[in-house]
């Protein structure tokens, strides 16, 4: 078990910054998923620990250990590629044992150790085989437990599931994160899946451009995003924004309307006039005669989603989202009273974009 | 595909074909692609059948003038002659010397370019240093100039290494002058290999020799085989080199046999050159016949993923 600091990590190819001064603390024992947009940088982080990539500036730490300028095989970590990267020439037992053999151990241990791991991952039966002749969810199994049996301190994975077919990726995040409970190591999961990154994390990291936007558990990530690009990021159907004025006294205009912002958790600027972006989660906007709400909207889209419906409303001119019951009996250009709730909304700066 | 199978396949709802699927074996394109295939086989086979059976009849045969007829009284006497007794300068050893000396050339020649080649290619996509790219560059760039430009400055620069003559200086040139294609050929087949493979190797503790000769040479047969085939039939069909770096006693093949078939001295013996000739060429040929599924297996792998 080891807690992993890293430290203005700067990583350029020639100009381009990948990493620009990136700070990650992870605790021993924390599962952390790196997520973002493609090119964000993750892989290019991931490999900064592993030691996969010449770091340009900084430090990365491991167990209270500066490894900066260590050997991959050197810092205790254990890595999980999406392509699987198994070694093709190699049955599954030679895979697992590759590394074990570098590394000089005894060969009554490699067989001990892979015989629990395979006992562990149920590969058991496929330990002879070449990975030819195995699925994609196998090959990743057998990939896992290429980390596993070198007993590692630090497991990696460069989205382990994204090849496989949903079902698979279902059941695959579950067998990990039972991993991740049994072993209690600290893992760190790069994904761009928000699904994998909320169902598995302790903490997120979210990256845009070589920066962390927000570090924090998957909860306050969905609940509060720092700012408008976490906000756009995170969440399937995604947040509703919406442009307001401050109206002094806590509350807000949007067009004729008034919103009073009473039970925000964060603060409503008093001065008059100011423009803001309101953020709404389709399941915090609430439709219909009983939420006694006066404020009205226009019904434009209904999309049903199986379990919900998402509602394309139009109010005061400007697009919002509700998450609402399949059997709503609302069609098209209705008018339905809507209401929003302050205390989980989110507001926004309309030139900084950062969380008030 | 004939009409009929394609509105088969076109409509799932019809009557399924079975059997093997009906041929028009008789039709005018296939006239046109046998004929003209079968006019340029003959063409090609031609000159080696009159060698063959040239190579087979003695002298008087060979003055009645008429090359296509086969032998009246098959010989081997001009096989034996050419392998063992024929005359170049002052030896009348034959081919056989040349052969030795070719194999001596060949087999160093083959192992030390491709090794060369294949750790260039591999340090080249795993590896990349520093100026790895400009490195890569002049290397092709070595390719394309003229073999007679650079013929002068290596005979001065063996001379100065005392290689000059020597098996070993014309083992070095081999070497050499196999670099550019082979490397390219071995760069752009490793750069079909998944990096995180090597990225994989690296965290299992694996090093730059282990990485190498565990994980991306046994995954690399079939370039290894191009290049053995590239190399022995280009380094056994050498004439230059071996003309000019080696002395008559260390003469390749090739020499030797053109020594024996420009021989001013004496009649023309043309069944004994004819054998000469075949004996000659044998070694590539018999590569070509053995090998030729795996190398246009292997140029396909290198070429489509490059
Ligand atoms: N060798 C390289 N030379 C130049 N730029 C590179 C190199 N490797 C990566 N990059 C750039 O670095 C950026 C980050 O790459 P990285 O692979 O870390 O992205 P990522 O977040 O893992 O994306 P994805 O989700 O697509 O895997 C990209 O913009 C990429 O183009
Ligand atoms: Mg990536």
């Amino acid at each position: 078990m080891a807690a992993i600091e890293i430290r203005d990590l700067t990583l350029a190819y020639g100009d381009l910054k990948v990493l620009d001064r990136l700070n990650l603390d992870v605790r021993e024992g924390e599962f952390v998923v790196l997520l973002g947009p493609s090119g964000c940088g993750k892989s290019t982080l991931l490999d900064c620990i592993a030691g996969l990539a010449d770091v340009t500036e900084g430090q990365v730490h491991i167990g209270g250990r500066n490894v900066t300028w260590e050997e991959p095989s050197a810092r205790g970590i254990g890595m999980v590629f999406q392509s699987y990267a198994l070694y093709p020439q190699m049955t599954v037992r030679g895979n697992m044992a590759f590394g074990l053999r570098n590394a000089g151990m005894a060969k009554s241990e490699i067989a001990e150790r892979i015989d629990r791991a395979a006992m562990t991952l149920q590969i058991e039966p496929l330990l002879d085989r070449k990975p030819a002749a195995l699925s994609g969810g196998q090959r990743q199994r057998v990939a896992i437990g290429r980390a596993l049996v070198r007993d590692v301190d630090v497991f990696l994975f460069d989205e382990p599931l994204s090849n496989l077919d949903a079902k698979l990726r279902a059941e695959l995040r579950v067998e990990i994160k039972r991993l991740h409970e049994r072993l209690g190591n600290t893992m760190i999961y790069v994904t761009h899946d928000q699904i994998e990154a909320l169902t598995l994390a302790d903490r997120i990291a979210l990256l845009r451009g070589g920066i962390v936007q927000q570090y924090a558990d998957p909860r306050t990530i969905y609940m509060k995003p720092a700012n408008l690009f976490v906000a756009g990021f995170i969440g399937s159907p995604a947040m509703s924004m919406l442009e307001v004025v401050t109206a002094g006294g806590g509350t807000l205009r949007l067009g004729e309307t008034v919103i009073d912002m009473e039970g925000y958790d964060g603060s409503v600027p008093a001065e008059a006039g100011r423009r803001l972006i309101l953020g709404v989660r389709p399941e915090h906007v609430a439709i219909g005669p009983e939420t006694g709400s006066d404020r009205s909207a226009r019904v434009d889209l209904d999309e049903p989603m199986g379990s919900d419906s998402l509602l394309w409303l139009t109010l005061e001119g400007q697009t919002l989202s509700a998450r609402a019951d399949p059997d709503h009996g609302l069609t098209e250009g209705d008018q339905v009273s809507v209401r929003l709730d302050p205390a989980r909304a989110s507001l926004f700066d309309a030139e900084t974009e950062i969380r008030l | 595909m004939s009409d009929s199978a394609r509105s088969a396949a076109a409509d799932p709802s019809g009557p399924v074909p079975t059997g093997p699927r009906p041929r028009r074996r008789v039709s005018r394109g296939n006239v046109m692609l046998y004929g003209t295939l079968i006019v340029i086989a003959v063409y090609y086979l031609l000159p080696l059948y009159v060698m063959v059976v040239t190579s087979l009849k003695g002298m008087p045969e060979i003055r009645v003038g008429n090359i296509f007829a086969p032998p009246v009284e098959v010989t081997f006497e001009p096989w034996v002659k050419a392998w063992g007794e024929a005359c170049t300068g002052l030896n009348c050893d034959g081919l056989s010397r040349g052969f030795w000396n070719s194999v001596s050339i060949l087999v160093p020649s083959v192992v030390l370019s491709i090794a060369v080649s294949s750790i260039s290619g591999y340090a080249l996509t795993a590896w990349r240093f520093r100026g790895s790219e400009t490195f890569f560059t002049i290397l092709i760039f070595g390719a394309f100039i003229p073999y007679q430009v650079m013929l002068y400055p290596l005979v001065i620069l063996l001379r100065e290494l005392g290689l000059y003559g020597s098996l070993w200086g014309l083992v070095l040139v081999h070497t050499i002058f196999g670099m550019p294609i082979l490397t390219l050929l071995f760069r752009n087949y490793f750069a079909t290999v998944p990096k995180e493979l090597i990225k994989a190797a690296r965290v299992d503790g694996a090093e730059f020799w282990t990485i190498f000769l565990k994980i991306l040479a046994p995954m690399s047969l079939p370039i290894f085989v191009v290049a053995v085939i590239l190399q022995v039939t280009g380094i056994w069909n050498d004439f230059l080199f071996g003309v000019v770096f080696t002395r008559p006693e260390t003469y390749p093949m090739t020499v030797q046999l053109n020594n024996i078939v420009n021989s001013v001295q004496g009649v023309k013996e043309y069944n004994v050159n004819m054998a000469a000739t075949i004996l000659t060429g044998l070694v590539p040929l018999t590569v070509y016949f053995v090998s030729g599924k795996l190398f246009v297996r292997g140029i396909a792998a290198g070429a489509v993923k490059g």
